[in-house]
């Protein structure tokens, strides 16, 4: 459970940030996850639900949503200029778990589709952010 | 707001280790994964639980010295390193094998983020990190990330070396980084050049390591590589720093 590290940040985080920001209450919590990391959305979810209970000591996330947004990832070569779609590239089972746990070794598994380079930005759709984090004061 | 989360969970990921030692020097070529590696295994040998955290991503290396392959580490509320040769081990090289990582200042950033976020290290005596050369993008984010690194800095008695080995103390000082000392690697005939040099450095040098000639066939095998002149010579001197603490409350 990979995902779980990552939802034990997200939580951390959106305390941190909650905190700085003089909230009393978290309703909703946004996560934005990037196609790129394939992660397990039923996973990262009861990951998130568990962490946030276990972190409640103060009641902050008792009535916390956790909203899940996802964004493909989308490539844009630095040499030749193409933008492409991960879904479109062939990378194979073990390609895709090594780019699950550290998305930027996309770029040795990865070619653009135009000029085979391996000099390309990931535009969107790289890993998990934390969006948005709505509450009370 | 849009804000990455993986960095407030990096001080939990190291909470059970208790000492970081991050072996820098800038250049490249002058020993610093080899000494990385060494230590670790030295530490390792003397009883010590020890991670070994090769953050050298453009070049990692620390898995050939120790001859790691065909590990892999598990899957469990993150990822665990394997051990190897009694060393927790983590290095890019899981996922990318042996093909080359072309990756940009920011995918390395990302990338050493993500090991870090994620790597359950469990309950270390020391961490080991082998520095990625230079004081660019990835040196300045591991300093900013491991706020608990101590520094053991490798140099050789080259004016090139040198150079540069000033400036990672500079930068190391202003930003008030602990640096345990400045260990003077591969030497080959005696010379003052690198305490004249570093005079003015408020840094101990913790000794120097001989150019040992017969290293290179030791490369790949833990056994062997520390019965080398080096292995000798680096283990004598950390248990002749007081700043290592080796055998007090260990």
């Amino acid at each position: 459970m990979h995902e779980w590290a990552l939802a034990e940040a997200v939580i951390e985080t959106a305390i941190e940030e909650s905190r700085k920001g003089g909230l009393e209450e978290i309703s909703e919590i946004t996560v934005q996850i990037g196609e790129l990391q394939q992660i397990e959305l039923e996973v990262f979810q009861f990951a998130l639900d568990e962490i946030a209970k276990a972190h409640d000591e103060d009641s902050l996330l008792t009535n916390a949503k956790m909203r899940l947004e996802t964004e493909r990832a989308i490539f844009k070569c630095r040499v030749c200029g193409t933008e492409w779609d991960y879904r479109d590239t062939c990378v194979n089972e073990d390609e895709g778990e090594a780019i699950h746990f550290a998305p930027e070794v996309a770029h040795v598994y990865v070619r653009c589709p135009s000029c085979k380079s391996p000099d390309f930005e990931v535009i969107q759709g790289r890993g998990v952010l934390l969006k948005a984090i709505k509450g009370k004061r | 707001m849009v804000t990455d989360p993986r960095v407030s969970v990096i001080d939990r990921r190291l909470s059970g280790i208790k000492r970081i030692i991050a072996v820098t020097g800038g250049k490249g070529g002058i020993g610093k994964s080899l000494t990385s590696s060494l230590l670790a295994l030295t530490l390792s040998r003397m009883g010590y639980r020890v991670g070994l955290l090769d953050l050298d991503l453009s070049a990692p290396s620390t898995h050939v010295i120790l001859g790691i392959d065909s590990v892999y580490p598990k899957e469990e509320y993150g990822i665990i390193p394997p051990e190897v040769h009694g060393i927790s081990f983590m290095s890019i090289i899981y996922f990318t094998g042996n093909e080359p990582a072309p990756l940009r200042g920011e995918d390395i950033t990302n990338a050493m983020l993500e090991l870090l976020a994620i790597t359950q290290w469990g309950s270390l005596d020391f961490l080991i990190v082998d520095m990625p050369p230079g004081i660019g993008d990835a040196s300045m984010d591991v300093i900013r990330w491991l706020k608990r690194a101590e520094f053991l800095v490798m140099t050789t008695a080259s004016k090139v070396a040198l150079e540069t080995v000033k400036k990672v103390l500079k930068m190391l000082e202003e930003l008030h980084k602990p640096i345990i000392g400045v260990i003077e690697n591969m030497k080959m005939r005696e010379s003052s050049a690198v305490q004249d040099e570093l005079n003015g450095f408020n840094v101990p040098i913790l000794g120097d390591i001989d150019f040992d000639m017969d290293l290179e066939d030791s490369i790949g095998d833990a056994n062997t590589l520390l019965e080398t002149d080096m292995a000798t010579r680096l283990k004598a001197i950390a248990m002749n720093t007081p700043e290592f603490q080796l055998n007090s409350d260990l």
